[in-house]
């Protein structure tokens, strides 16, 4: 991050050290692959210079097995590369079950981040070291892309649909934040810094950020004032599917299919409401497009979510929803 | 006559302009003076002389976009441009150095030149619809020239929706409509190479005969006119959802973003082999030209190009490894972008063993040539490295792309465009021109690219985003040689224009074959006569059937 000159990005977890080791041993391999066509080229083109006498009897103009051979085990050593590549791609596709959860919200041309206990920041990123750290994303109005170097990683965010990301940071430090994917004017200054701290820091962190309520609270109160209870909730007369223990359940929609009430079933019930409809509910629910946000969907699906986790034996808690 | 006896004509600057050939008084350069024989021209030549002055004019001034944001970069702040300034300098840079220069440069100049000239046709086999292509390109060509005049377009040339569709502000139903009318040359074109290619060859032309540059452009020609197709279809859907909120990729309007780049890419990919495959066309010539030997594997090299222009159509999904598709999906376009680079490590391979035991020049054809393969290389292999999943979620976007694809498109195609210009020059204007200053030339273009793009690779991997003219300021020293580099670059581009112009008056006569090489373009005089071929040659031969030396000869 400092310096005049820097010719190794910074490393701020476990992974981004095996991808690098991963980098280090393919530059290896592809430097052996391509040195004999480097030297060869300046050997030869030295030693059978037009002109200057040198034995050429016997050009061969072709040898099958040469052919293929040169085909073949250069493919195969690459095979080898493409499994260690694809197994960590996995890994970074399944977040541990106990990922504390964060969401993301960009937007032209900013982040916002929402802490599970309420705590919002933007173009900021508070995290704890040593713990797995999930991050679901989705995006106000263009494409956009969260890239942290120091991590190696990076997700694009799709308005509509949620992305996710999933790290562990290892190393306290403040580390630059970007936006990779171009998404208009000031896409260059779309960054900020991700600051990862040690647990202590990042309690202390929270205590002193703390809203008054929680973000399930937050998607409660928006619950209430945006008119929601008035059908979804207990004493509601209008017909409509009680939200209570929802989440992470079957449901089954009116054309026979059957989804997952996760984030993102949740999300388009709000937001595009005619687009899947639950099976013996009337087409009434309107549209909450171009009324809430995208952080104060998530909002409300932490609060769905906190619905579940109080109720008994509530199958699903964090993890479950992709 | 070997090279060495040629003499360097820029070191007689005193003497007058050569008097005019008996070639050139019969050659189609002389077949009509007025403006209207050249606009109106259905010769296959000099439609290719039309294509070379407007992809040329095009070269520069995507270059001229290219100068401004590398001289923005050379500071960490914004001095030179503005953010919008920027973000349209490498749009437009995009857009016509896609499809206003690399589709067209090779295929449609030398391509438009050469094909019927190689396999002994009179012309190509729908001469008026060649020169409507080329209005075609001109159309779209004014269409971009309007857009760069009315304020330019912000989306980037990948034109990425929802941004493109909902939320920029520039001219991208003008810009999308350039592209969309350009398509129709590259279309017109391949159809055109296709049968001719099939139907005009001479007697005796058999496949297994066919020049290497004749494979590699039958098979650019079917991707031209596979792929065009749906490029077209995507950027009408763009302007619908624009123009009348038709919902078709934003989320708002219940569209995809995710389809529009499945579209853009499934197209952009394979057009990433037309732009490439030309260019190896081109070298596998100049190799065997150079070594005075057959290539080394011909069915390999010729195979391959086929095997690339079809393997090519299966791996636009690399492009999205973090754009939110599936991971398995991503498992199998890496594996088939792997698949994908076996073919063209066998062009490398095969153009290495062609010079063992060659008779070598280093003329600037060769030149060219030889640091083609190395920065082909360079580039293929670091495509080879994004097709791994895991280093692509890091350097996705980033410089190390932006590096990687400029080695393919400039240190590969421009380089092999600038060769086979060296090369053919002598056929196409009937003079030669001085061997030093193309030396020169070759090796400054080779410097001044990798100066320009080899610290680009270091940046993408330290974690520059590409598209950002203000980034922090541990990056500048790696952007300050880069634009340094690219100073280097541009006067080296420049320069062939100065020497090669100059040729056309003071040079000495080519003669028919200066490089004393084979092939049919190289048994009529140059420039060649209006109607190629005085009578119907006969092919007997393999190609590139140099002598070579067996057991009792002596050196």
């Amino acid at each position: 991050m400092n310096g005049f000159l820097s010719l190794w990005p910074d490393r701020a977890s476990a992974y981004a050290a095996q991808l690098d080791t991963l980098l280090a041993g393919f530059t290896v391999v592809i430097v052996l692959l391509s040195a004999p066509v480097f030297i060869l080229i300046v050997v030869f083109a030295i030693k059978y210079r037009r002109g200057r006498p040198a034995n050429r009897k016997h050009p061969v103009t072709r040898n099958v097995w040469l052919e293929i051979s040169w085909s073949i085990v250069p493919f195969v050593l690459m095979l080898c590369f493409y499994v260690w590549a694809t197994k960590l791609f996995f890994d970074l596709h399944h977040p541990p079950a106990d990922a504390l959860e964060i969401d993301v919200v960009a937007k032209q041309w900013m982040w916002k981040f929402q802490h599970p206990g309420g705590q919002r920041e933007i173009n900021e990123l508070h995290v704890p070291i040593d713990q797995p750290v999930r991050l679901t994303m989705a995006s106000q109005d263009v494409i956009h892309s969260l890239y942290i170097p120091a991590l190696r990683m990076k997700q694009d965010v799709v308005p509509g649909r949620y992305t996710d990301m999933w790290f562990k940071a290892g190393k306290p430090g403040t580390y630059l934040l970007t936006c990779a994917e171009f998404c208009g004017t000031q896409h260059a200054r779309m960054g900020g810094h991700l600051i990862a701290m040690s647990q202590a820091d990042y309690a202390r962190w929270l205590e002193a950020s703390t809203t008054d309520l929680t973000l399930a609270a937050q998607g409660a109160e928006l619950f209430r004032s945006r008119g929601c209870s008035g059908c979804h909730g207990p004493s509601a007369t209008v017909h409509a599917p009680n939200l209570a223990g929802i989440y992470g359940k079957p449901v089954p929609l009116e054309d026979g299919q059957v989804v997952t009430a996760n984030d993102q079933y949740i999300r388009d019930s709000i937001l595009l409401p005619q687009q899947q409809i639950a099976a013996g509910y009337p087409h009434i629910m309107p549209s909450f497009q171009n009324v809430l946000g995208e952080d104060d969907v998530l909002k409300l699906i932490a609060y769905i979510k906190s619905l579940s986790d109080t109720g008994e034996g509530s199958p699903n808690r964090e993890g479950a929803s992709k | 006559m070997t090279s060495d006896h040629m003499v360097d004509a820029a070191s007689h600057p005193a003497q007058p302009g050569i008097a005019e050939t008996a070639e050139e008084r019969v050659s189609y350069l002389r077949a009509g003076h007025t403006l209207g024989s050249w606009l109106f021209t259905s010769d296959h030549k000099r439609i290719a002389i039309l294509y070379f002055i407007s992809v040329t004019f095009f070269f520069f001034v995507g270059g001229a976009a290219a100068t401004l944001m590398r001289a923005d970069l050379l500071t960490p702040q914004a001095d030179l441009l503005s953010d919008e300034g920027y973000n349209r300098a490498f749009t437009l840079h995009g857009v016509i150095m896609v499809w206003f220069f690399l589709i067209p440069s090779i295929p449609n100049t030398f391509g438009n030149f050469l094909v019927p000239l190689m396999i002994g046709a009179r012309d190509l086999a729908f001469p008026r619809l060649n020169l409507l292509s080329w209005y075609i390109y001109m159309l779209g060509g004014l269409f971009t020239i309007y857009v760069l005049i009315a304020g330019g377009v912000d989306t980037g040339w990948t034109f990425y929706t929802p941004l493109s569709s909902m939320f920029a502000n520039g001219n991208v139903v003008l810009a999308a409509t350039a592209v969309f009318i350009v398509g129709f040359s590259s279309i017109l074109t391949g159809l055109n190479f296709i049968v001719t290619i099939h139907k005009l060859r001479a007697p005796g032309m058999t496949w297994g005969r066919l020049p290497l540059f004749i494979w590699s452009l039958y098979a650019t020609s079917l991707i031209l006119v596979l792929a065009t197709p749906i490029l077209s279809v995507t950027l009408a859907l763009i302007a619908a959802e624009r123009l009348f909120g038709i919902g078709v990729f934003n989320p708002s309007l219940g569209g995809d973003p995710l389809l529009y780049q499945h579209l853009f890419w499934f197209y952009s990919h394979p057009a990433v082999y037309i732009m490439v495959l030309p260019a190896l066309g081109v070298v596998s010539e100049l190799v065997a030209a150079a070594a005075r030997k057959p290539v080394f594997g011909y069915q390999f090299v010729a195979g391959s190009s086929i095997a690339i222009a079809a393997i090519g159509f299966l791996v636009w999904g690399h492009h999205m490894f973090v754009a939110g598709q599936s991971a398995y999906a991503s498992a199998i376009f890496s594996f088939l972008s792997l698949a994908v680079a076996v073919p063209s490590g066998i062009k490398v391979y095969n153009w290495t063993a062609t010079l063992y035991k060659g008779q070598i020049s280093l003329d600037p054809p060769f030149l060219f040539a030889m640091s083609f393969i190395g920065l082909f290389v360079v580039g293929g292999l670091t495509g080879v490295i994004l097709a791994m999943l895991a280093v692509d979620v890091h350097v996705h976007d980033t410089y190390f792309v932006v590096a990687h694809f400029h080695y393919i498109m400039v240190g590969g195609t421009v380089s092999a465009y600038f060769g086979a210009l060296h090369y053919w020059w002598p056929k196409i204007i009937g003079r030669r021109y001085s061997l030093a200053w193309g030396r020169l030339s070759a090796a400054l273009i080779f410097l001044g690219f990798n100066l320009t793009f080899f610290p680009q690779f270091l940046l993408g991997y330290l974690g520059m985003p590409r598209r950002y003219h203000v980034y922090p300021p541990e990056f500048q020293v790696l952007h300050v040689l880069s634009t340094a580099g690219a100073s280097i670059l541009g006067v080296a581009y420049l320069l062939p224009f100065t020497y090669l112009f100059y040729s056309m008056r003071y040079g000495k006569p080519a003669g028919a074959n200066p490089w004393e090489a084979t092939g049919l373009e190289w048994s009529i005089p140059s420039p060649p006569p209006k109607h190629n071929f005085a009578e119907r040659p006969t092919v007997t031969r393999a190609p590139y059937d140099y002598t070579i030396e067996y057991e009792e000869s002596d050196d």
